[in-house]
C-alpha cells in the first residue's frame, strides 16, 4: 500500500496508463461532486427540519421525549440523514482508490456550497470575509485538483 | 484552560486520526469499479470486518464528543476556525501513515483550503 503507484503503471501500455489516470481521476471528481452536493443539502434539509421542530421548551423528560418525537416526524430530518447517510457511503467509496491528502481538502467545497445555498435558500447574509474564504477554498481545491488523485498502490 | 485545550487536541488527532484509519480500511479492500446498490453493499460489510474501520469510527466518535465538550468552554467563532488545522494533519497523516506522496502543490492547496475554511466559519456575520 505503501509504494508509489508508478510502480504498479509501469506493467501499463502507454494508451492503457493515460486510460486510466483519466477514468481514475473522472471517477474521483464525479465521487466528490457527490459528496460536494450531499454534504450541503443534508445541512439544509436538517435546518429546515429543525426550524419546523422549534425549539425544546425545557429538559424535563417529557419536554426532550416530544422535541426528539416532533424532530423524527419531520419529513425534513428524514431526507437530511438520507443524504447524510449517501455522503458517507460516497466518502467510503472514493477512500478506497483516491489519497485521503486530495479528498479531504477537495471535500472542502461543500463549506463553499452550504453558505452559498444559505444564501439562495434561506436568504441567509454572507459577509464579504465569508465570500473571501470561499474564493479560498475554491482556489485551494483548484491547486489540489491538480495532483494526481492517487499516489499509493491498490490491493 | 486545560480541559478546552485537552478537547482541541482531540478534535484534530482523533478526528483527523479517524478519518486516517477509515481510509486505511478502504485501501486494504481495494479499488471499487462496480457501483450497483447490491455490490456497493457487499463492500461496506466487507470494510465493516476490517479492524481499522471500527478504530477510525471509534476515534471519528471520541472527535466528535470532543468537539462537543470544546463547544461547551469555548466560542464558536474560535473553535470552528481552529479546527482548520486538522488539514494541515490530514495531508502529513497521509504522508506519513498512509505513505501517500503529499507534493508541495498538494501542500499549498491544503494551506489555501485551510485558510479558506477557518474564514468562512469567522465571517459568519
Amino acid at each position: 500500500m505503501t509504494s508509489p503507484v508508478c510502480d504498479q503503471e509501469s506493467a501499463l501500455s502507454a494508451p492503457e496508463r493515460v486510460q486510466r489516470k483519466a477514468g481514475l481521476r473522472i471517477k474521483t471528481y464525479a465521487m466528490i461532486l457527490l459528496m460536494v452536493i450531499l454534504n450541503p443539502v443534508s445541512n439544509i434539509l436538517l435546518k429546515k427540519g429543525m426550524d419546523r421542530t422549534g425549539a425544546m421548551a425545557s429538559w424535563a423528560p417529557s419536554d426532550v421525549f416530544h422535541f426528539f418525537f416532533r424532530a423524527f416526524t419531520t419529513g425534513y430530518i428524514w431526507l437530511g440523514i438520507g443524504c447524510l447517510l449517501a455522503f458517507f457511503v460516497a466518502y467510503l467509496l472514493v477512500l478506497s482508490w483516491a489519497d485521503y491528502s486530495f479528498v479531504q481538502p477537495s471535500s472542502a467545497l461543500a463549506n463553499g456550497l452550504t453558505a452559498l445555498l444559505a444564501y439562495l435558500l434561506l436568504h441567509e447574509f454572507i459577509t464579504p470575509l465569508r465570500w473571501g474564504g470561499i474564493l479560498l477554498i475554491c482556489a485551494g481545491v483548484f491547486v489540489v485538483g491538480h495532483t494526481h488523485p492517487q499516489t499509493t498502490e491498490q490491493n | 484552560m486545560l480541559t478546552g485545550f485537552i478537547f482541541y487536541v482531540l478534535i484534530i488527532f482523533a478526528g483527523t486520526g479517524g478519518e486516517l484509519c477509515v481510509s486505511r480500511a478502504m485501501k486494504s479492500i481495494g479499488e471499487v469499479t462496480d457501483f450497483r446498490p447490491h455490490s456497493i453493499g457487499r463492500v461496506i460489510i466487507r470494510a465493516l470486518k476490517v479492524p481499522w474501520m471500527w478504530i477510525g469510527v471509534g476515534m471519528m466518535a471520541v472527535g466528535f464528543f470532543s468537539l462537543l465538550g470544546m463547544l461547551s468552554v469555548a466560542n464558536v467563532s474560535f473553535v470552528f476556525p481552529a479546527t482548520a488545522l486538522s488539514y494541515g494533519v490530514g495531508a502529513l497523516g497521509g504522508k506519513l501513515f498512509l505513505g501517500e506522496q503529499v507534493t508541495p502543490q498538494r501542500w499549498a492547496g491544503v494551506l489555501l483550503v485551510a485558510i479558506g475554511v477557518a474564514l468562512v466559519v469567522i465571517g459568519k456575520g
